[in-house]
């Protein structure tokens, strides 16, 4: 009953998001700083992961491909397909499950504990929109990370193929141009923009909605971090199913 | 003025609020004090709006809570300064952003009206060079007139304090305690602290409602609480040697 509770909770949580505009002159720089903390302030970690994750997933297909008659090319094309299909949207998420959620529900979180909540509602400010719609805004930038990401992890795998001495470069490019679907990557930005709702969402909940002192802060942040997880997941599982299924 | 009749407010099983009937006048320093858990703080966010409650009604200048439109509320809400427990200041803000943060959201000012009315309370509240402080660098005791002068930037009707000197020493909390007293003649605002400071209660308490178990148990002012033969109230005033020696010397010299 108590998560079927916070479920009601959580989509009117979403509904009431949109309830009573904050001041756009204030909003602008309430998303801009969003979009620094939450998008611009990830691209390290991210370009970092994805770099050196591409070239493992390189030099693991490599190193498992024993039979003569498989092409050298396979390297580059699984390589390929992992980091778009599963490592850039759903991998990346849940790091940035990680970081931006735990941000997310530690910042409301402690707003919440200081009566910095109380004070805004207090003001006749709806505390959900100054607080949440510049995330849900900052991160539908989010395909953006998602696509340098894509675009990195592919790099490090051709890095570690040419430089490592698995494979030419001529076959890793081969392998990144072997049938190549389009809908491929509308699929993974799909799933992005999904993880992205969510990513804002479901912290901003625990932060909200969360009862207590600094350490309930903690533990908000980490049960935060399991269900955003969970859910990217359960959601991960479906659309894969409904959109390539 | 604010009205108070019958005010009724539970938590689930636990009724908080047995039936309150009070009123807050203006130009006045209203004190509402009892023990932990008489219903001080659940009062105070019923008065503020921030708690719906069950039965009985709050009335601002006979505007009642209840029956107000969202609109009205927001009106309403624009008309309210509030002064929290802690603070409460905005930590991504400095000092001269919070204390403007109530006119970037409530005014068409521009920005340089919005600094001189900024300007002009960090002085009132005796803070003339704190502008690019951030609230983590300030005192407790800053940290309070930073959340006075944010209060009262809009210029306010109704002024309500939450404990405004926990956590202070006693010379800063009657700074504070004299801060908000000569505000509120200034302004001729009507203003609710909820308090446990006795020092507060008899240097400012103008008028005074003691609550038990959810109840108003009395009310008076700073004169008359050296009277009251209410022993819940002496108990709970005078429960410190100090106070009870105090109360025996007045007793005494007005006899």
């Amino acid at each position: 009953m108590k998560y079927l509770h916070n479920i009601g909770v959580y989509f009117l949580m979403i509904k009431d998001m949109f309830r009573k505009p904050t001041k756009w002159s204030v909003m602008r720089t309430l998303i801009l700083k969003d979009i620094d903390d939450l998008i611009i302030n990830s691209l390290g970690i991210v370009a970092f992961i994805s770099f050196f994750v591409g070239g493992v997933v390189a030099i693991q297909t490599s190193l498992n491909i024993s039979n003569p008659l498989i092409p050298k090319y396979l390297v580059g094309f699984a390589t390929r397909q992992s980091i778009i299909l599963e490592f850039a949207p759903t991998f990346i998420s849940i790091i940035m499950a990680g970081k931006v959620g735990s941000f997310i529900t530690s910042s409301i979180g402690t707003m919440r504990v200081t009566e910095q909540i109380d004070a805004l509602e207090v003001m006749g400010i709806n505390a959900l929109n100054y607080l949440v719609f510049p995330k849900f805004i900052a991160l539908s930038l989010y395909p953006f990370i998602i696509s340098i990401a894509m675009f990195l992890g592919v790099l490090g795998g051709l890095a570690a193929c040419v430089y490592g001495g698995y494979g030419t470069f001529e076959d890793y490019i081969q392998g990144i141009q072997t049938d190549f679907i389009p809908f491929h990557i509308v699929y993974a930005f799909i799933k992005t923009l999904v993880f992205a709702i969510l990513l804002a969402t479901i912290p901003s909940f625990y932060g909200y909605y969360m009862k207590g002192g600094a350490l309930e802060v903690g533990k908000a942040s980490t049960t935060s971090f399991v269900w955003t997880s969970v859910v990217i997941i359960l959601a991960n599982y479906f659309l894969t199913s409904l959109l390539l299924g | 003025m604010i009205e108070v009749k019958d005010l009724h407010k539970s938590f689930g099983e636990a009724h908080i609020l047995k039936g309150i009937s009070t009123n807050f006048e203006k130009g006045k320093t209203n004190l509402i004090i009892g023990q932990s858990g008489s219903g001080k703080t659940v009062f105070l966010k019923c008065l503020l709006g921030l708690f719906d409650y069950e039965k009985g009604s709050i009335a601002y200048e006979g505007r009642i809570i209840s029956e107000m439109k969202p609109d009205e509320k927001g009106n309403l809400r624009a008309e309210i300064g509030m002064v929290f427990q802690g603070s409460a200041l905005f930590d991504s803000m400095t000092i001269a952003e919070n204390v403007m943060f109530p006119l970037r959201m409530f005014t068409k000012q521009s920005k340089s009206e919005m600094e001189d009315r900024v300007d002009f309370v960090l002085k009132r509240v005796n803070l003339p060079d704190a502008h690019h402080k951030m609230p983590s660098e300030a005192s407790g005791g800053m940290q309070k007139r930073v959340a006075i002068a944010r209060a009262i930037v809009n210029n306010p009707k109704y002024l309500f304090c939450d404990e405004p000197n926990s956590g202070l020493d006693p010379k800063t909390a009657i700074v504070i305690d004299n801060l908000i007293q000569e505000i509120t003649d200034e302004y001729q605002m009507t203003t609710v602290i909820n308090s446990h400071d006795m020092n507060s209660v008899m240097e400012i308490g103008e008028k005074i409602v003691f609550l038990k178990d959810g109840l108003k148990e009395w009310e008076g002012s700073k004169d008359t609480i050296f009277k009251t033969d209410n022993k819940a109230v002496t108990d709970f005033v005078y429960s410190s040697n100090l106070f009870k020696k105090v109360r025996r010397m007045y007793i005494e010299e007005n006899q």
